[in-house]
């Protein structure tokens, strides 16, 4: 089983991050990583995007070229950009909140998620990355909520070890997002 | 019979391959007896430069390291960052300091690297066979400025010690020659205590040694002695910049 | 140890350290800055020095100044940022200074691009110095390679008494892959009693010098450096290779293309086309020797490359003119795709041109 995901979105919308996370939570379960962030003058400002790969057989190219298996856009400009990266049947999770707009092709699976709104129900805004994480993970499995929480702290030190609820929250209701779609 | 001179046990006994009346001997020799009577002669360790004195760690009795043109404060920076405890010092013409290596030297002394930096100004460079140096003065002819250094053309030339000692990390500036007795005197507490700054662990340290070129100038020994106290002492005045027991 | 999610850039820093380097040298470019930004966090903490120098040039002397006095040492940078060292390197290779230096390609010529690249090949295997000399050089296509080879460096650099390169590319560096440090064996290394350590005076003075002005002793000199290059090459060949003995193609690729390359081979597998591939981990020295188990069914050998085909010399060195070679490679900070390098191998195994 092989996972390339690109995620994507404004610059502070937490998106490096994720795919941290999940980097470190297919690292934790034994599984294959990769985690490839764009970098440069594209990353000041404007759109920040890094590729994972989570693979049980070691990884080839770290890089994804129209072979994605899912992408998780935070904002308009992702989607725009990344859509033509996936694999037919391949999956786009949709920050809602910030994008009125659907992907141009019918090819791959659309899944909306309100994430801002979610994550404000829970009091932070800053938390809606989690929250189309959640809804990635439900969607495809590919890590265990518990191996990212256990991830939290080798990521952001232990000193954010307090935040750990609040993102389990975020998870699942990102999770809970995107299950009347199976 | 009497011992009345003996050639300092800082200097190997391989013969100096200086031109006649060239004052890279005695300079030598100022640096070398230095660090004897500093008793720091078995602690030192240092970096010659590419120019005239490219040879110089044939000459110096201590670890030696011979650096590119221009990178010997560099090269010592390195050196010292490995062994604080140990007494580095660089030697350096114009050529190598005051052009390609200014970079080097000001950034040294900007990080206040506890080297010391002995600079012979000879205002020509010497090895390469008489090219006009940053140093060579208005109107003195060189084989790359044969009509005279013209300052519409290439400026006036470059005082180092002055610009050093604008630098907060040079803790011990000073121009000294060596055109006369009473001069290499003054020279040689100059040199030494430009090394005493670096034992005192104060920070970088550079004497600037007027020097002559009587090969590469056309003159006889004794002439050129002449010309720099007439040409360069006026031009590049002698005496103390900085000194570090001023800041307390 | 347990593994650890690294930064290619990290993991150049945490090896260097591991393999008990103590002092680095030098300056901020893009994208290898996290190197000089990690160790100006962790030398402290080891009791070592980090020291941002003032351009590549005084870094590079700094790493010779430090590497002469007897301590490990390294330095990195990328490309342009390299090409400035080049004199620092040749004197080091010159006076046989042991350092370790680290490039992160990116794409050239002139300042480029700050996307990967490889076309620093010539430079790295060539020898991007004046003079006669050589020096060993690893292409690690993975976080957990940069770590392995960025220690096996230090060994090298001292046992050898020579400047060592490790090459990778702006997307190695920028990866995050797990890793983990090993133990390693230990290899029995020369004492430094030539390095200037002062004499205390005890003993002759050392002198670390690239200066020969008899043109004999200058000969010695560089029979010596040709004899210790001739020992590298026949000890330091480091290569993966498979599937050669019945590929209907053989791809040639290091560092992250290789990754592209094995991606594409999966994919030429797929549709029943046989793959290998060469993958030089020392491109100096290059495995020239393994071309020789390739085996009849061959119809091309592909090399792959961010570049405009440096690597090609090599490969043409290496199969001697058996098999014709083909090269599929990108500049300027692309990257090639699997698609890409899979149309080639289609196009050699069918036999078209």
């Amino acid at each position: 089983m092989e996972e390339k995901v690109i995620m994507a979105g404004f610059g502070g919308q937490g998106v490096m991050a994720i795919g941290r996370l999940l980097a470190y939570a297919g690292m934790i379960e034994n599984k294959h990583v990769t985690w490839l962030p764009s970098y440069g003058p594209e990353m000041r400002g404007g759109t920040a995007n890094c590729a994972v790969v989570v693979s049980d057989e070691p990884i080839g190219s770290p890089l994804i070229s129209k072979d994605g298996t899912a992408a998780i856009v935070l904002n308009l400009p992702s989607l725009l950009k990344f859509e033509k990266e996936i694999i037919p049947g391949g999956k786009i999770i949709i920050n809602k909140s910030l994008i009125d707009a659907e992907p141009s092709r019918e090819d791959i699976d659309a899944y909306y998620v309100p994430a801002n709104e979610l994550a404000m129900e829970l009091g932070n805004s800053k938390i809606a990355n989690m929250v189309m994480l959640g809804a990635y993970l439900e969607l495809t499995k590919i890590v265990k909520i518990d191996s990212v929480l256990d991830a939290f702290v080798k990521v952001f030190g232990e000193d954010k070890a307090h935040l750990i609820p609040i993102n389990k929250e975020a998870l699942l209701k990102g999770a809970e997002a995107v299950k009347t779609y199976v | 019979m009497a011992i009345v001179y003996e050639k300092s046990k800082g200097l190997t006994d391989t013969p100096f391959h200086y031109c006649p009346g060239c004052t890279h001997g005695i300079i030598h020799k100022l640096v070398a007896e230095s660090l004897v009577e500093l008793g720091v002669l078995g602690e030192a360790i240092g970096v010659a430069p590419v120019g005239c004195s490219v040879l110089a760690y044939e000459y110096f009795n201590c670890d030696m390291q011979e650096a590119a043109h221009g990178r010997a404060p560099a090269v010592a920076t390195g050196i010292k960052r490995v062994h604080p405890d140990k007494v580095v010092f660089a030697y350096q013409g114009d050529g190598d300091l005051a052009s390609i290596g200014t970079a080097e030297v000001v950034h040294a002394a900007h990080r206040g690297e506890k080297i010391t930096t002995i600079f012979v100004n000879n205002a020509i460079y010497g090895m390469t066979g008489g090219q006009m140096a940053p140093t060579t003065l208005v109107g003195q002819r060189s084989t790359t400025s044969p009509f005279g250094r013209d300052e519409a053309h290439c400026g006036k030339p470059i005082r180092i010690a002055e610009m050093l000692a604008t630098i907060d990390g040079a803790k011990f500036v000073e121009r000294v020659a060596v055109n006369s007795p009473a001069n290499v005197r003054k020279a040689k507490k100059a040199i030494k205590r430009a090394f005493e700054c670096q034992l005192a662990g104060k920070g970088f340290a550079i004497v600037e040694v007027l020097s002559t070129c009587p090969t590469n100038w056309g003159f006889t020994p004794v002439k050129a002695l002449e010309w720099l106290k007439d040409n360069m002492i006026p031009y590049y005045p002698l005496g103390n910049f900085r000194d570090f027991e001023e800041e307390k | 140890m347990a593994k650890v999610l690294m930064k290619g850039n990290e993991a150049v820093g945490a090896a260097a350290i591991k393999a008990g380097c103590r002092y680095f040298f030098g300056y901020p470019i893009t994208p290898s800055s996290e190197i000089p930004e990690y160790m100006a966090k962790a030398m402290p903490e080891v009791g070592g020095v980090f020291l941002q120098a003032e351009s590549e040039i005084a870094a590079i002397n700094m790493v010779y100044g430090a590497g002469g006095a007897g301590a490990r040492v390294m330095t990195a940078s990328s490309s342009p940022g390299i090409s400035l060292k080049q004199e620092g390197i040749t004197y080091c290779a010159g006076a046989e200074v042991p350092c370790v230096i680290v490039n992160m390609m990116r794409g050239g010529p002139g300042l480029g691009s700050i996307q990967p690249g490889q076309a620093d090949y010539y430079q790295s295997t060539r020898g991007g110095g004046n003079g006669d000399y050589r020096t060993l050089c690893y292409a690690p296509a993975s976080i957990q390679e940069i770590v392995d080879y960025v220690m096996l460096a230090f060994d090298k650099a001292d046992y050898y008494r020579n400047p060592v390169l490790v090459i990778a590319d702006g997307m190695i560096g920028q990866m995050m892959e797990a890793v983990e440090f090993k133990d390693r064996e230990k290899i029995e290394l020369p004492p430094k009693d030539w390095a200037t350590t002062g004499t205390g005076g005890k003993r002759k003075p050392n002198k670390v010098n690239s200066l020969y002005l008899q043109a004999e002793q200058l000969e010695i000199h560089n029979k010596r450096l040709q004899q210790k290059y001739k020992e590298m090459e026949e000890n330091e060949v480091l290569y993966e290779a498979y599937g050669l003995e019945d590929a209907e193609v053989v791809c040639v690729a290091y560092g992250t293309t290789s990754r592209i390359v094995k991606s594409a081979m999966k994919l030429a597998e797929e549709k029943g086309i046989k793959t290998g591939i060469i993958r030089p981990i020392t491109v100096w020295p290059f495995p020239y020797d393994v071309f020789k188990e390739i085996g009849p069914k061959a119809k091309g050998i592909l090399a792959v490359e961010m570049s405009g085909g440096q690597i090609v010399d090599d490969v043409k060195i290496g199969i001697e003119g058996r098999l014709p070679v083909y090269f599929n490679g990108t500049t300027g900070g692309m990257v090639p795709t699997p698609g890409s390098i899979l149309a080639s191998i289609e196009k050699i195994a069918g036999g078209t041109k």
